[in-house]
């Protein structure tokens, strides 16, 4: 009932501006990046394809080393079937199907097909839906399934899936989300201002997809040329029912629960997607990328990456292959200062730092930043948390940061999980403001995890319980079954007439 | 801790024009203690020495624990009261960040129990004192215990405001009577209002460079206002006005420099303003109805012990929840 009056409160989504609890004015740093036009860099002489997009069970290979493919064509599937294929980026021949470091927080290695690009770039047979106002959603869900398409805002969680859920619980609000909080990142922005069209064209293919009545785009209130850029398109598509919201610029104002937030002035409850209040959140990439699997018929196949920080000489933006290794994309910006330090992929806030630069760009990965020696400061030593509050005062999801920090290193992982360790949208805020230089958010990464392992374990353990319990019921049962079966006997026994020979209970062959 | 640490200098500029030098003798003392059982402390628990002298803490401990001590307080005043502060305290809790109890406020409950006298030779502002105590009659007195020749204690200290009015009452007088006496200024005691504003001065520096929150002293302050206003309005003549409350002993000093503790303190923000509004109660309560003129330093290690409560019950609402 309560989700209800939630779900009617959420139709006035963008009619006023709300604010999130804590968050962090921080120094945009998106300039230097923003300076040129995106450009399309040239195909490598190597492309890398992960098989897992994510953490999850990799894809079955389609092709064999020595296969010709063609640009668009399938790789392979991933046994799941909302998770769709893997593509290949360009035309060329497989040469391996091998493990290679993959680009991933563990660092690990992954299955990849590597193919050597033919430089011909042939595209594979497109089959575009040209009558997509007039086609089945399943048929544009299929469609979005079939190429590949996950979210471009970093979580990469399938589109299809996504909106398949979301269709199911009645979607009256698609947020469109370019609120591009992070430093440095402006591969969106860029999007946004050189695409519009294709943004605008995909979140009516989205709207059309969930039977949404109105569609929100979100910017932030800094993007100047994206505001005009945006508006434009939308005249130029006459859709009356979508709207451009400018929202402040407040990191993290671009997670989909901080822009819900500020958009409608309700929280997403605890455990539940936005949905439930009727809302559904894409990045602007997907809706651009929905609009080109829709309308044309090709597969995600690229993304653009931002290049930026201190440590590359001419940062930009660049489309890039997935596949492409990452140094390649560093090269075609000026390559690396001397006092390049440290390769992270994402934002300051929330990227992770790289062990190389032959990892190869994957459908998540929307920042190449480069950090310099000045960047990285590693004179400052960790020093014990004296309970300031700071944490607490800019956590968006209202958490108690110092708790959790003593809890986890306390290895009270239930207490933590119950002062909201899960709510942990890992911003990076807590990190950032900490006098004492504690790596809160890597403590509550490992805190998590760690709480998986043992939640796993008790579920195993429990498992394991009722197996013992159950078998012993069962032989308990056989026991008693045998008790009365016998005592039935002897009773059967007892109560036979006396024999001829006066030997009661006897003579039985 | 070093930004605390320029916040207290207006006060303690403001504290010497008024009471002279031996409170920069108190300092002084009590840091070299302070830094010495820190390192001491430091060594024995093998802790990285560079890094944790480097944090000033010690030297805030230190500062805050002096500015309670009468100024002509024997060294060995604030030997004791700096054992107990960083090596009981502090790291025989675990160090920096771990203490339950404010060092400070630990050190000064101490000495003030275990030496009364020595606790309660105050002297009076400078401009109405009878006898001038030089820079090296102060030094001498500390470090030896002995005043000048031809100087007796009766003679050269006198009664705080707070124990003035004490007095006063338990003769039966009223307050209004008590406050003729050369030692009242125009709201507080004589000069130490001025020491109280420099204080409050620094505090809100503080407050604007967010080193502390505004939760604790407002609440503090406004809790003895308050509390002290009713206790006028009903009983004027036993009573201080609220204002005087503010401005006599250490409320405001408690208010932006002691309670503001973070590591002993509260932490959520409701907290702050429970524990604030706690420090300010237990104050009054001490001074009408304890045995001690003032309670600030009790009220804050009454309130150091409840704090963890208050944190647990005064727990932020999780977002979505």
């Amino acid at each position: 009932m309560k989700q209800d009056t939630a779900a009617e409160l959420a139709r006035n989504a963008g009619k006023r501006v709300f604010h999130f609890h804590g968050g962090l004015r921080l120094h945009h740093h998106k300039q230097a990046s923003c300076k040129v036009a995106v450009q399309t860099l040239a195909i490598p002489p190597r492309l890398y394809i992960p098989l897992a997009q994510n953490a999850g069970p990799a894809a079955q290979p389609l092709v064999t080393p020595g296969s010709r493919v063609l640009k668009g064509q399938q790789l392979a599937r991933f046994d799941e079937p909302s998770l769709g294929f893997v593509h290949a980026p360009t035309s060329g021949t497989v040469v391996a199907i091998a493990r290679q470091p993959v680009t991933h927080q563990s660092g690990l290695e992954g299955l990849c097909v590597v193919l050597k690009p033919d430089g011909l770039d042939r595209w594979t047979q497109l089959d575009p839906i040209e009558h997509w106002r007039s086609v089945d959603a399943e048929v544009i869900l299929q469609r979005l399934c079939e190429s590949g398409l996950v979210g471009l805002g970093g979580a990469v969680f399938p589109t299809s899936k996504k909106v398949d859920e979301a269709r199911k619980s009645g979607i009256h609000t698609l947020i469109l989300n370019g609120a591009e909080c992070e430093p440095y990142i402006s591969c969106d922005e860029m999007l946004m201002r050189e695409q519009p069209d294709k943004i605008v064209l995909g979140a009516l293919i989205l709207q059309r997809a969930v039977a949404a009545e109105q569609v929100i785009i979100a910017i932030e209130d800094q993007m100047g040329e994206v505001f005009s850029a945006l508006q434009a398109a939308l005249s130029r598509a006459d859709c009356t029912d979508v709207r451009l919201v400018r929202v402040t610029t407040i990191y993290p104002d671009g997670g989909e629960k901080q822009l819900i937030q500020v958009l409608t002035g309700l929280e997403v409850p605890s455990g539940c997607r936005p949905p439930e209040l009727g809302l559904l959140c894409h990045n602007v990439a997907t809706a651009a990328a929905v609009a080109e699997a829709v309308t044309e018929g090709k597969p995600l196949l690229q993304r653009i990456v931002t290049v930026s920080g201190n440590g590359v000489k001419r940062p930009s933006n660049l489309l890039a292959l997935i596949g492409t290794p990452i140094s390649n994309l560093v090269d075609a910006c000026g390559g690396y200062t001397e006092d390049a330090a440290r390769l992270v992929l994402g934002g300051p806030m929330m990227g992770y730092a790289l062990a190389s630069d032959q990892n190869p760009v994957i459908k998540a990965a929307n920042c190449i930043l480069v950090l310099s020696q000045r960047d990285v400061q590693p004179g400052q030593a960790e020093m014990p948390c004296i309970r300031c509050g700071e944490c607490a005062r800019v956590c968006p999801a209202l958490l108690l940061p110092q708790t959790l920090n003593w809890q986890i290193r306390n290895d009270l992982l239930d207490q933590a999980t119950d002062s909201g360790l899960g709510e942990c949208i890992e911003c990076g805020c807590c990190d950032y403001v900490c006098p004492s230089h504690i790596p809160l958010v890597d403590w509550f990464r490992f805190g998590k995890s760690e709480h998986n392992l043992l939640s796993k374990a008790r579920a195993q353990s429990e498992r394991a319980r009722d197996r013992f319990e159950a078998r012993e019921a069962r032989l308990e049962q056989l026991r008693q079954d045998r008790t009365r079966r016998m005592n039935e006997k002897k009773q059967a026994l007892q109560d036979r007439p006396p024999s001829p020979d006066g030997a009661p209970g006897r003579g039985q062959p | 801790m070093r930004q605390v640490l320029y916040a207290l200098c207006p006060g303690i500029v403001v504290y010497t024009w008024f009471f002279g030098t031996g409170m920069l003798m108190q300092i002084l003392l009590a840091s070299a203690f302070a830094l010495l059982f820190e390192t001491l402390m430091l060594k024995v628990r093998k802790q990285p020495l560079a890094l944790f002298l480097n944090d000033g803490s010690a030297i805030v401990t230190a500062v805050l624990f002096a500015l309670c001590l009468p100024p002509l307080a024997p060294w060995w005043i604030a030997c004791i009261g700096m054992f107990f502060a960083i090596v009981i305290t502090k790291h025989l809790y675990g160090g920096l960040g771990y203490n339950v109890f404010n060092p400070a406020m630990v050190g000064y409950a101490v000495v003030l129990i275990s030496f009364p006298q020595a606790m309660t030779q105050w002297l009076p502002p400078m401009a109405i004192a009878p006898v001038d105590i030089g820079f090296l009659d102060g030094l001498r007195s500390i470090l030896t215990g002995h005043l000048p020749a031809g100087l007796t204690w009766d003679a050269v200290t006198q009664a705080t405001p707070l124990d003035a009015i004490r007095s006063s009452v338990a003769n039966g007088q009223t307050v209004a009577e008590a406050r003729h006496l050369a030692t009242f200024g125009d709201v507080g005691g004589r000069g130490w209002e001025w020491v109280a504003n420099a204080y409050a001065a620094g505090g809100i520096w503080l407050i604007w460079q967010r080193v502390i929150s505004w939760q604790v002293p407002t609440a503090l302050i406004g809790s003895v206002f308050l509390l002290g206003l009713a206790g006028f309005v009903l009983d004027p003549g036993s009573n201080p006005s609220p204002l005087q409350h503010i401005f006599y002993g250490a409320v405001v000093l408690a208010a932006f420099f002691i309670a503001t503790d973070p590591v002993s303190g509260c932490t959520s923000p409701h907290g702050r303003l429970i524990f604030g509004a706690g420090v300010g109660i237990l104050t009054l309560i001490i001074r009408r109805w304890g045995a001690y003129p003032d309670g600030v330093a009790f009220a804050v290690l009454l309130m150091n012990m409840a704090a963890p409560l208050i944190d647990r019950y005064t727990r932020p609402r999780i977002y979505g929840h």
